[in-house]
């Protein structure tokens, strides 16, 4: 129901359903490009961790999980 | 406009593609203009693929197929499948009418993402009386059959005097043709609906019966399904933030390739809005007369003017003030700083009056073609 697309004109990723569409910032994006269904959370974290070369982001991460499980743009198994 | 040249110009989001006046259907509320019939003219396959590529290129993304009955045109797949390759998220704003499991899955093919689907009222009688068609039970159909192939599927209820004491009804309707989103549009008082709005405006009791019993279904089904409430907003004290501001986000194309800001942009006066068999919509949006009008605030009369909600709501709906006050620039009359206030006011007393009057002291008058050269 959700499509989350690159938009050249605007720079950015977003997401787009009926009546709707959600501009996401960097990391928003970068994280929704993990949940692909074959990924754990633990997984989504330490590929993250590993990309930006830091620590920590768990507690972000879990936090932005929720929010996008909420507006259904992701589905939890 | 004075000091348009100063405005930051942000990019269209959404397109409305108006393929057709052409409609099986005959709502009395109908957003078409009311002489939809002397505009004959139909843009061609061809017209539509440029003007879909031009718009993507410009930054449009959302994508509605609408009409009248957009099914009636004979490319609709053929343009479908052109938007889908353009990135495009698209939508088919139909009746139901005419829509067949072949088409549907053809259309699934082509790339469309979702359906729109309208239903007039949550019985027959009612329904087909509305529609002036025969057509509830095959709406009701074809909403299965959206559903059967995997479409996210709005569900529309157009809500007015006629219907409005139906909503726990409608509210069931929805939820037994497991709708994913359900659209309680309470009409707006434009084109046809402005020319029947003594039939078809509530009473605010009514208005917030029906909202409270919306209100509970909404958390009932949080999760489930969302609703989108289009607010009545004559019973409102402020108005709405029209279209998101002009020309900073929607795009509508006629059936005939005029370029408009907003669907009933095209019964102003003075706009000459531009036609896309003349000019590319990359003109059209940075550099038309009818595009730059009402563009940031410099246009503004008193009480906008000066008002500190002005950038919220943007002085409401031009088409509303000039409908109701004959002036385009003035402050959109549903705002209780108006100077014209009193004229929603009387709005209501009238229609008031017109509900104790019988169908044919006071009948409705159905879009067609025949009503529409009668209206001009």
């Amino acid at each position: 129901m959700h499509r989350l697309q690159w938009e050249e004109v605007q720079q950015k990723d977003i997401i787009l359903y009926p009546e709707g569409m959600v501009e996401l910032n960097q990391s928003s994006a970068e994280i929704l490009k993990l949940c692909d269904g074959t990924r754990s959370l633990d997984q989504i974290v330490s590929e993250l961790e590993l990309k930006f070369a830091t620590t920590g982001l768990k507690n972000d991460i879990t936090a932005f999980l929720e929010i996008a499980l909420k507006n259904g743009w992701i589905q939890q198994n | 406009m004075a000091g348009f040249n100063k405005i930051k110009i942000t990019p269209p989001r959404w397109l409305l593609a108006e393929l057709t006046y052409a409609c099986p259907l005959q709502c009395p509320y109908c957003s078409n203009p009311v002489d939809y019939a002397k505009y004959q003219a139909e843009l061609s396959t061809e017209d539509w693929k440029r003007v879909l590529s031009q718009a993507r290129k410009m930054g449009a993304v959302q994508l509605g197929f609408s009409g009248g009955e957009p099914l009636t045109r004979k490319d609709l797949t053929e343009l479908v499948k052109h938007a889908r390759d353009l990135g495009y998220y698209s939508n088919l704003i139909t009746s139901g009418y005419g829509l067949t499991e072949e088409k549907i899955i053809r259309l699934k093919d082509a790339g469309l993402d979702h359906i729109q689907i309208s239903i007039q009222a949550s019985t027959q009688e009612l329904n087909d009386h509305i529609a002036g068609t025969t057509s509830f039970r095959h709406k009701k159909e074809v909403a299965h059959l959206i559903k059967k192939h995997g479409y996210p599927m709005v569900l529309c209820v157009v809500i007015h005097r006629e219907n409005i004491h139906q909503m726990p009804q409608i509210l069931d309707m929805a939820e037994n043709l497991n709708a994913d989103y359900l659209e309680l549009a309470n009409t707006q008082y434009y084109g046809w609906a402005h020319a029947n709005r003594d039939l078809l405006l509530p009473t605010k009791e009514q208005f917030e019966e029906a909202e409270q019993t919306a209100q509970a279904f909404k958390e009932k089904v949080a999760g489930k399904m969302k609703i989108y409430y289009v607010v009545p907003d004559f019973y409102e004290d402020r108005p709405k933030a029209c279209m998101n501001g002009w020309g900073t986000t929607f795009l509508t194309i006629a059936p005939d390739g005029v370029a408009l800001p907003c669907h009933s942009a095209r019964d102003l006066p003075g706009l000459d809005c531009p036609s896309v068999n003349e000019y590319s919509i990359e003109e059209i949006w940075n550099d038309s007369k009818a595009f730059n009008f009402f563009r940031g605030y410099e246009w503004m009369k008193e009480p906008c003017r000066s008002c500190d909600e002005k950038e919220k709501d943007f002085g409401g709906c031009r088409c509303q003030a000039y409908l109701l006050t004959g002036d385009m620039y003035n402050a959109d009359p549903v705002c209780s700083k108006s100077l014209d206030h009193s004229v929603v006011q009387q709005a209501i007393e009238s229609a008031k009056i017109s509900a104790t009057l019988s169908a044919t002291e006071k009948p409705l008058i159905f879009r067609n073609s025949k009503n529409s050269r009668n209206m001009v």
